[in-house]
């Protein structure tokens, strides 16, 4: 008797196996949801990629669009998008930055800044075509901007300003408070400590979290329409300043709207290149973001 | 050897709230200047706490509410002009986890230095000379003195922590608070900062907070017991554990709680 109970000893009982299978159904389910995140990418990028195939070439790039933005290539509308994204980036990024650090290392737990918190979260939250009316009375009307690629790209950059905060305080906060600690007791200014130990340490957070935001702005539509983006314009070929700040743009994200709903007669493939351009170009951002981000991480250790 | 009669850190009726919760009860506290004293007491009896009163780092953690006088070298800190950086110069801090900051040995050293002086008129001469200085002081410069340009983070936990104590030593100052300075070290590490602690005794007034009551024991010269924000007893550390004038203190010290 003593010795079959201990032969039994530590052995699988029913209710383990019951136990064990439903751990297995567990993992498979929510195994299956995260992998059915690739399905929607392939599907659209292949998609996009196969109808838009025949069009895309170097020429499809680098000229303008010609006869009624049916024939010709996106260039205008491309270098449009890339000044926008530019300008706008130079905008938010300073501002951004300094804000974050102001509230991450300066900030005490306050009711003044409990109100710059909120609003900073509430601001995330306004759609984008809100955005595009507050651009279009604050810049292009009140400040006398007119339409341009200036009024587009502050619009655009306040837009971004709340995901660049969060990410950049993000960063921020991943710098060990050990380091803060030690600067602190050798009689380092909150500023001596940010400037030499905190921003190097956090830099390659912070930059990685800037590009990749803002090469979301890279899409938007809404936001642009009313404050600086047009339906056509022809500009100088291979020319990277052929726009001005005060001058009016295309961007990839209006040219493909337009060409999809207002132009009759376009060449079925037309509106898929240029997704694939817009995509394409987001998607570069990023792996720069990434490349860049590897290598400033590849120089810090700790 | 010093004066034994003069008094590096004076408090009187020392109270300090953390928010709502009071965490320093009354506490009125001499510590001679050039020995080492050690604070013990159960978690959450205020020894760290007191330990950071003393350079004033405490008010960077949130809010603290402080009453009473903290007096270093008979000046009140508490004073409108005192500045908090000549005071955190004077009056140094070591961790309980070693450190370093992210960059090389030698701008750890120089640390202090660069961030005291005015941009760039540093000497190079001036600082390899305070490196090779506070570097021998604690024992590392045999060790590292071909390796000053090697990441501080990569040393061992015991050369991390010496360095942390040298890092303060080229801002001359005149008190090193430590705080659990050994517990994230094994025994040679530990042996090996007690014995950095009795060859800067002396010139320097040294405050050390400690789990370890065979450290306290062993390590230093004078001891304060606290509980629940009081200190309870201060004495010399052999009669702190031989004769402890106080009960608390006597089942402390036996074990029967903490």
């Amino acid at each position: 008797m003593i010795a079959e109970t201990t032969n039994r000893l530590f052995a699988e009982t029913p209710l383990v196996r019951k136990k064990q299978r439903r751990e297995w159904v567990a993992r498979l389910i929510f195994g299956m949801m995260a992998a059915a995140m690739i399905i929607p990418l392939l599907l659209i990028i292949g998609y996009l990629v196969y109808q838009g195939a025949p069009l895309i070439s170097w020429d499809f790039l680098t000229t303008n669009p010609v006869g009624g933005m049916r024939r010709g290539g996106i260039w205008s509308a491309l270098l449009g998008t890339i000044w926008l994204v530019g300008v706008s980036l130079l905008i938010a990024a300073p501002i951004g930055v300094m804000a974050a650090v102001y509230l991450n290392e300066y900030a005490r737990d306050n009711w003044f800044n409990r109100i710059i918190n909120l609003a900073v979260i509430n601001l995330a939250g306004v759609p984008s075509i809100v955005h595009a009316l507050f651009g279009l009375g604050a810049f292009v009307l009140f400040a006398r901007m007119g339409r341009s690629v200036l009024a587009a790209s502050l619009t655009l950059a306040i837009m971004t300003l709340p995901v660049i905060i969060a990410s950049t305080r993000e960063a921020l906060a991943s710098v060990p408070r050990t380091f803060r600690e030690a600067c602190w007791n050798v009689g380092a200014t909150r500023w001596q400590t940010i400037r030499r130990i905190v921003l190097p340490n956090s830099i390659s957070g912070i930059l990685t979290g800037v590009i990749l935001q803002v090469s979301r702005t890279a899409g938007e539509t809404a936001p642009i329409m009313f404050t600086g983006a047009v339906f056509f314009r022809s500009i100088s070929e291979g020319d990277f300043f052929a726009y001005g700040l005060k001058e009016q743009c295309m961007a990839l994200s209006m040219h493909l709207y337009t060409v999809t709903t207002q132009v009759t007669g376009a060449p079925k493939p037309l509106p898929y290149a240029i997704a694939v351009v817009l995509l394409g170009t987001v998607l570069l951002v990023n792996a720069t973001a990434i490349v860049l981000r590897v290598y400033l991480r590849s120089r810090k250790k700790w | 050897m010093s004066d034994p009669q003069k008094l590096a850190i004076t408090t009187r009726a020392l109270n300090l709230w953390y928010a709502k919760f009071q965490a320093l009860i009354d506490v009125t506290v001499d510590i001679k200047h050039g020995i080492i004293t050690s604070l013990i007491g159960p978690s959450g009896c205020g020894k760290t706490t007191l330990l950071r009163c003393f350079n004033r780092v405490n008010e960077r953690y949130g809010y603290v509410t402080t009453t009473g006088e903290i007096k270093l070298h008979g000046k009140n800190i508490y004073d409108d002009d005192v500045s908090l950086v000549e005071l955190r110069k004077s009056a140094g801090m070591v961790f309980q986890r070693p450190n370093p900051l992210p960059i090389s040995v030698y701008e750890n050293v120089v640390f202090g230095l660069r961030i005291h002086k005015e941009g760039g008129d540093l000497k190079r001469s001036v600082l390899d000379e305070a490196v090779e200085v506070a570097l021998t002081e604690v024992g590392l410069w045999q060790d590292l003195k071909d390796r000053l340009d090697m990441r501080a983070t990569n040393l061992q936990l015991e050369q991390q922590q010496k360095l942390c104590i040298a890092r303060l030593l080229p801002l001359k100052p005149e008190i090193i608070l430590m705080d659990e300075p050994c517990s994230a070290l094994d025994v040679e590490g530990t042996r090996a900062i007690e014995e950095l602690m009795f060859a800067l005794k002396g010139r320097y007034t040294i405050v050390i907070v400690t789990h370890n009551m065979a450290q306290a024991r062993r390590a230093s010269d004078e001891c304060i017991f606290m509980l629940l924000g009081e200190l309870i007893e201060h004495s010399r550390t052999e009669e702190l554990f031989l004769t402890p004038k106080n009960p608390k203190t006597a089942d402390y010290i036996e074990g029967r709680y903490g």
